[in-house]
């Protein structure tokens, strides 16, 4: 457990359930309170659409493990009601030094695009965003969080799902018609509906410590290709709230867990990184190898599985916890919609027709950066070193150097969901992508796009013409009516046309001009009809 | 971008040549084999046209076959 860190323990509490004679029955029923089943569990909640969380656990993320939330899970939180907390509390960052031996290859500043809410990125420990996900669901009392409650049984029927569940009272049953697995990489769903994870393990070790340490180091992010004070591998040093410093240290494949974990042998390795009178604690410290792999697929009749459990990625280029807010946003409107009569169950399939191309490009980046970072074999060792040789003096080849490539959202390409645009394509937003944020003035007041679209169908009328339209059945937003597009920021990301957005904030369809028949039309196809 | 150019682009085509190999003679096989790969990098991202690399990719692989046979 993070020491830095005030954990708050959730109370086990008995429920009815535990005494009924016959297993209690629950629309749906979410297997993991983690980062993903807590974020899925307050979207169902804003719903109005109560689910039971399960978790064996009483107590945040023991680590500080997911640090970089990238602005589109910020964008989700805003949607969720904890962005502010999270960017209020996270460091924002956007200078960092890449460094070979102990020599400085280039610097960069990831200069902020203007006109966006949220930064690109933010440092903030897994920890905190789970505990605020935890206040906002017991704010919103809607809903039934179940700690020290561990799944230690699935069984799969044709109209409900029966759960065995373990508590420090004992066993008990329920049934759900959905169930949610949000219960992280070694998934105990996955595992009892005997569902291949396929993919591939990288074979070095990763030493991931959190220290605390005060320190007037700029707040950049710092790595190291085979630095002198650690021989043979990577090293990486970024700051988190709290004076909290989070270091990776690569140590290959041969490294002995028990003897890397004891503390007197992690001392000297920081010691030769920070400098040998440098003043810290370690806060928090594991040792990893890392995987990619998935499921072949996320939906199992029943079982809907999320985050990790349905794919895990190595935490270069932070696409775990990014990708994992990403699929809860796309499955629980959906999920909201099938529960309320207003869609078929059929729309659910295209969480995976929608999240399972999102989840191979996490993959691939993943990947890719992993193999850059530890390279597998002399093809790519040489490649890197040459990428490494010209890099200090060539700007082109900084391109190459991968230690990461920041999560960023997927488009639906080629969503099911999607009507093609008859509007001018050379601009704007294609179907399938989220939606893009602008500062705008409404009534007077500064405010900004996005925190109008979220949770419902809504349409984004761009085009600058009076006329009035019959009304589509959903909220309609106005440029120049209701948004005023102060900075003309709005047009230039949007072009013309009218959008109808989805309740995950990604754009359905796209039409040249009002034509409330081809909206409705669209609207049906984005719920799953034909 | 007009893709992969296969007709002759170079005028001193010799002397381009010759300085390839003298410029790898002198080095030690593993250096040259570094050497090469810098080389790649510098020229891939001089033709500036990602499809005309990937085809070149492709082309210089041709003929040539798995390791593991395949
Ligand atoms: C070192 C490291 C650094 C990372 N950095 C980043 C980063 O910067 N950005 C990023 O986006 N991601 C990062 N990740 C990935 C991120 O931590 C994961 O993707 C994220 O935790 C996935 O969330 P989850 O809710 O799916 O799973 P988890 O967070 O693992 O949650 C699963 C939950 O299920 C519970 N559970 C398990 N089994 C049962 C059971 N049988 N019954 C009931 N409950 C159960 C567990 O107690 C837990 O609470 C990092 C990961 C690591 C290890």
């Amino acid at each position: 457990m993070a020491k830095s860190f005030a954990y708050e323990t959730y109370p086990y509490r008995r429920s009815s359930d535990q005494d009924a004679s016959t297993p209690v029955h629950h629309p749906v029923v979410v297997v993991g309170g983690g980062l993903v089943g807590l974020a899925f569990a307050v979207d169902m909640a804003l719903h109005g659409v109560p689910v039971v969380v399960v978790d064996d656990n009483n107590q945040v993320s023991t680590g500080s493990r997911s640090i970089c939330v990238a602005k589109r899970s910020l964008e989700i939180f805003d949607r969720l009601g904890i962005g502010d907390r999270c960017v209020e509390k996270g460091i924002t960052w956007n200078k960092g030094k890449v460094l070979r031996g102990d020599h400085l290859l280039y610097a960069f500043d990831l200069q902020p695009e203007p006109g966006h809410k949220r930064p690109a990125f933010i440092n903030l420990q897994q920890y905190y965003v789970e505990s605020y996900l935890v206040d906002r669901f017991n704010e919103l009392g809607v809903g039934e969080a179940r700690w020290l409650n561990k799944v230690t049984s699935v069984a799969q029927h044709d109209d409900h799902v029966a759960l065995t569940i373990e508590t420090p009272d004992g066993p008990y049953d329920i049934t759900c018609d959905w169930l949610i697995a949000a219960d992280g990489v070694k998934s105990a769903v996955r595992h009892a509906l005997d569902l291949p994870f396929v993919g591939e393990t990288f074979n070095d070790h990763f030493l991931i410590t959190d220290v605390v340490m005060q320190s007037d180091m700029p707040t950049e992010r710092r790595f190291w290709f085979d630095p002198s004070f650690h021989g043979g591998g990577s090293a990486l040093l970024h700051k988190q709230p709290d004076s909290v410093w989070r270091i990776d240290l690569q140590l290959g494949p041969d490294a002995d867990r028990e003897e890397e974990m004891k503390e007197e042998n992690i001392l000297p390795r920081l010691h030769a990184m920070l400098g040998q009178d440098a003043k810290f604690t370690i806060d928090w410290g594991s040792l990893y190898t890392f995987q990619c792999r998935r499921l072949e697929k996320f939906r199992h009749d029943r079982v809907l599985f999320v985050g990790d459990a349905a794919h895990t990625v190595s935490p270069f280029g932070a696409r775990g916890g990014n990708g994992g807010i990403q699929d809860i946003d796309n499955l629980a409107w959906k999920l909201v919609a099938v529960l309320n009569g207003s869609a078929p169950d059929s729309l659910v399939e295209s969480y995976d027709a929608e999240r399972i191309p999102a989840a191979d490009e996490n993959i691939m980046n993943s990947t890719r950066a992993t193999d850059f970072m530890a390279p597998k074999n002399a093809t790519m060792a040489l490649f890197r070193e040459a990428v490494l040789d010209l890099a200090e003096h060539h700007p082109f080849a900084r391109a190459f150097v991968n230690s990461g490539r920041l999560s960023v959202p997927d488009i639906y390409e080629n969503s099911p969901l999607s009507t093609a645009c008859d509007a001018d394509a050379s601009d704007g937003l294609p179907p399938g992508s989220p939606a893009m944020d602008a500062p705008i003035t409404v009534e007077g007041r500064d405010t900004w796009l996005l925190d109008h679209f979220g949770g419902h169908f809504c349409l984004l009328d761009m085009n600058q013409d009076g006329a009035a339209h019959e009304d589509p059945g959903m909220h309609v937003f106005k440029i120049g009516r209701d948004f005023q597009d102060t900075h003309g920021m709005a047009e230039q990301r949007y072009g013309s046309g009218i959008y109808l957005m989805r309740p995950d904030q990604h754009v359905a369809a796209r039409f040249a001009s009002f034509d409330a028949d081809a909206i409705r039309t669209a609207q049906r196809h984005a719920l799953g009809g034909t | 971008m007009a893709g992969l150019k296969t007709t002759p682009n170079l005028n001193r085509t010799d002397d381009v040549y010759q300085a390839l190999i003298d410029a790898q003679e002198v080095l030690s096989p593993a250096d040259a084999e570094r050497f090469r790969a810098r080389l790649i990098l510098l020229l891939a991202n001089q033709v500036g046209d990602d499809e005309a690399v990937q085809e070149a990719i492709a082309s210089a692989a041709e003929g040539l076959e798995n390791a593991d046979g395949s």
